[in-house]
């Protein structure tokens, strides 16, 4: 691919709707597009993905594929493996940013492998040497206790990006973009896996994700039992509440529930955590909270090293006492 | 025939020592811990050994552990032996340095595979504990050919297909394959089997298969580096807690609630 040139973005699209995700990406595209001055496209798989596309033109996107084929309706690894595949052949971009999420936890290291080329995996911010046109990834590694920056050797550079790692742009409804429909061929016989059931576990009360306020317990709390307490902490507050993976693996709570590298990654306004002792495991998925509040009885904990406000004591008494001092304090 | 199963299996720094211990060779671009930390497998690797283990328990199996790296402590690796895994097959090369770089980690290991006659089914962790790359596992399927079914949390086999229990962000998926198949693993499978005592005896006797790169006919494009490392640091923390002091801990807990109210927090 010798003038390979652009950015592509693999999209998401969420009931018709532009997901975060991809606005996100667009952010992180356009800045590394400006700089090399080149143009950001961003692929949309599926059907119906019209509003989408405009969407992503008024978040950042200059040119919005819609890549089509009735088997791209809902998602499948192999046949929207196949579909991207058949893009960037046909459009070889210098650079492809992806979103780790659940979906391209798989897409993105299994599209590279495709493509024969290198893969920065799980970045918290891309940007470009315009020497060489390279583009450098900081990525977390080592559960976040350590940060590798790398750059890809073959082209396309690919790039996956962790969700909320980037801030959307504003929308503007006066930018101008191209609209190209992509329909592609797809043999319906290379899907190679098939979903029987989904089951779905839900955390009770406030989605964890979009939760301004999240309140989280750790092996420290003992038991399942005071996970009521925080719940009831929390929805004086309308908080959301999440664990650390040890009160998970202890079969306390869910692990919907579960904040961390290989949990969910928040950026609530305040994270509040009671008993955890902030393994750099746990804070890889909490760190962008605005402020971390830490109640824990031992000083020496990691947690106090991110956290803005502390408690150092026993959270069977503090958080009665912190609990029924919202309580007062929000009702009037 | 008993069903052939494979574990890829990975060596790697502990991830629990203590935060103090670990520290970066800043020219070397690595991670380096005293000698006092012995190196563990991958902890999610031996919940793949467990599925794996948790297979043969109710059918005819055999379980092969394969591993790559520059260098391996075998009292370390053979866990997955003691715990009651049939073989050990070992990867071992200086060229291997370069141990960012999955693509040439993943052709090393599907070579491997392949030599070895290939599995019925082939199960790995989901992550390795130290670059947190989850992306190995993808790239022996893709290279391979065969399905592949990531973050099982359960994983069954019929006599011509895997059903696996999928976790997704909010509950899990049950997803089915023909073999031959690859599966990836996570802790949701539940804690792995401790080694017994036989188990631990038979495991000293058995001696790994070890090979080196040569052993594998791999071409020259696929040992090109696919990624540079720029840098390697450790980052900056630079919050300065404000701890709440009253005059017991249910005072602290009143003027942190007060705090956050006057920061208008909550
Ligand atoms: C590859 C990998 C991935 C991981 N992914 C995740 C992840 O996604 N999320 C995650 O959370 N972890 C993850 N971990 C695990 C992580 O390393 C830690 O083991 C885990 O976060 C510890 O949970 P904890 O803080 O609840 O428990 P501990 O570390 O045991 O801490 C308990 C804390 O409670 C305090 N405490 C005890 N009693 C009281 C009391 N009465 N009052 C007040 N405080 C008290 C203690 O002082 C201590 O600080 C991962 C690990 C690995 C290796
Ligand atoms: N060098 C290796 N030897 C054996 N298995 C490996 C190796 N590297 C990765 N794996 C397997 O791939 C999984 C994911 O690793 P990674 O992609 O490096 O995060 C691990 O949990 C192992 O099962």
């Amino acid at each position: 691919m010798a003038d390979a040139a652009g950015i592509l973005i693999v999209g998401d699209v969420i009931d018709g709707q532009l997901g975060s995700t991809s606005k996100e990406l667009l952010a992180a595209g356009r800045q590394i597009a400006n700089n090399l001055n080149e143009s950001v496209s961003i692929a949309l798989l599926g059907s119906s993905t019209e509003t989408a596309g405009t969407q992503a033109i008024e978040s950042g996107a200059d040119i919005v594929y819609l890549v089509n084929n009735p088997a791209l309706e809902s998602y499948h690894i192999d046949f929207h493996l196949a579909a991207l595949k058949s893009l960037v052949d046909e459009i070889s971009p210098r650079i492809i940013l992806m979103g780790r999420t659940a979906e391209g936890r798989e897409l993105a290291p299994r599209l590279a492998f495709r493509l024969g080329v290198g893969l920065a995996q799980d970045c918290l911010e891309v940007s470009i040497d315009t020497s060489n046109q390279t583009l450098l990834a900081n990525r977390p590694v080592y559960g976040g206790s350590a940060v590798a920056v790398v750059s890809c050797e073959q082209t396309p550079q690919i790039a996956a990006i962790r969700p909320k790692a980037y801030e959307p742009l504003e929308t503007d409804s006066n930018r101008s973009g191209e609209t190209v429909s992509f329909p592609v061929e797809l043999d319906t016989s290379i899907a190679k896996t098939k979903v029987t059931n989904v089951v779905k576990e839900e955390s009770e009360g406030v989605k964890l994700e979009d939760a301004r306020i999240v309140i989280a317990g750790g092996r420290g709390l003992g038991g399942p039992e005071p996970f009521s307490d925080l719940q009831n902490l929390a929805d004086i507050l309308g908080a959301g509440v999440g664990a650390s993976r040890a009160a998970v693996d202890s079969g306390w709570v869910p692990y919907s529930y579960q904040v961390g590298l290989t949990g969910k990654t928040i950026t609530p306004e305040i994270y509040i955590t009671v008993a955890i002792s902030g393994a750099s495991q746990h804070m890889a998925g909490c760190s962008g909270s605005k402020v971390i509040v830490a109640i824990n009885k031992d000083s020496e904990a990691n947690i106090f090293k991110d956290a803005k406000y502390g408690v150092v004591g026993d959270w069977e008494t503090i958080l009665p006492a912190f609990t029924e001092t919202v309580r007062e304090l929000t009702q009037d | 025939m008993p069903l052939k199963i494979g574990v890829l299996a990975k060596q790697v720094i502990d991830p629990d020592m203590p935060t103090a211990a670990f520290s970066i060779d800043a020219t070397a671009k690595e991670v380096t811990v005293p000698s006092t930390i012995p190196p563990v497998v991958n902890g999610f690797d031996e919940n793949a050994v467990e599925a794996a283990l948790q297979i043969k328990d109710s059918q005819e199996a055999t379980v092969t552990v394969i591993s790559s790296g520059p260098s391996f402590a075998l009292d370390v690796m053979k866990k997955p032996l003691s715990m009651g895994a049939d073989e050990l097959v070992l990867i071992q090369d200086d060229g291997f340095k370069n141990t960012i770089d999955s693509f040439f980690t993943a052709r090393l290991l599907s070579s491997a595979i392949e030599k070895l006659g290939g599995f019925d089914l082939i199960i790995c962790g989901r992550q390795a504990s130290d670059w947190d790359n989850a992306q190995v596992p993808l790239g022996v399927a893709e290279l391979l050919g065969v399905a592949c079914i990531s973050l099982g949390r359960k994983v069954d086999v019929t006599p011509n297909s895997v059903i696996v229990e999928k976790i997704i962000p909010d509950g899990y998926e049950v997803v089915e394959a023909d073999l031959p198949a690859l599966v990836t693993v996570s802790n949701e499978l539940g804690q792995p089997r401790y080694p017994t005592l036989r188990g631990i005896m038979a495991a000293t006797r058995k001696k790994p298969t070890i090979w080196s790169a040569s052993d594998l006919d791999l071409d020259a494009a696929s040992l090109e580096p696919r990624l540079k490392l720029h840098d390697l640091f450790v980052p900056e923390r630079d919050q300065i807690c404000e701890i709440i002091e009253g005059d017991d801990d249910a005072d602290s807990a009143r003027l942190l609630a007060l705090k956050l109210r006057e920061a208008k927090l909550i």
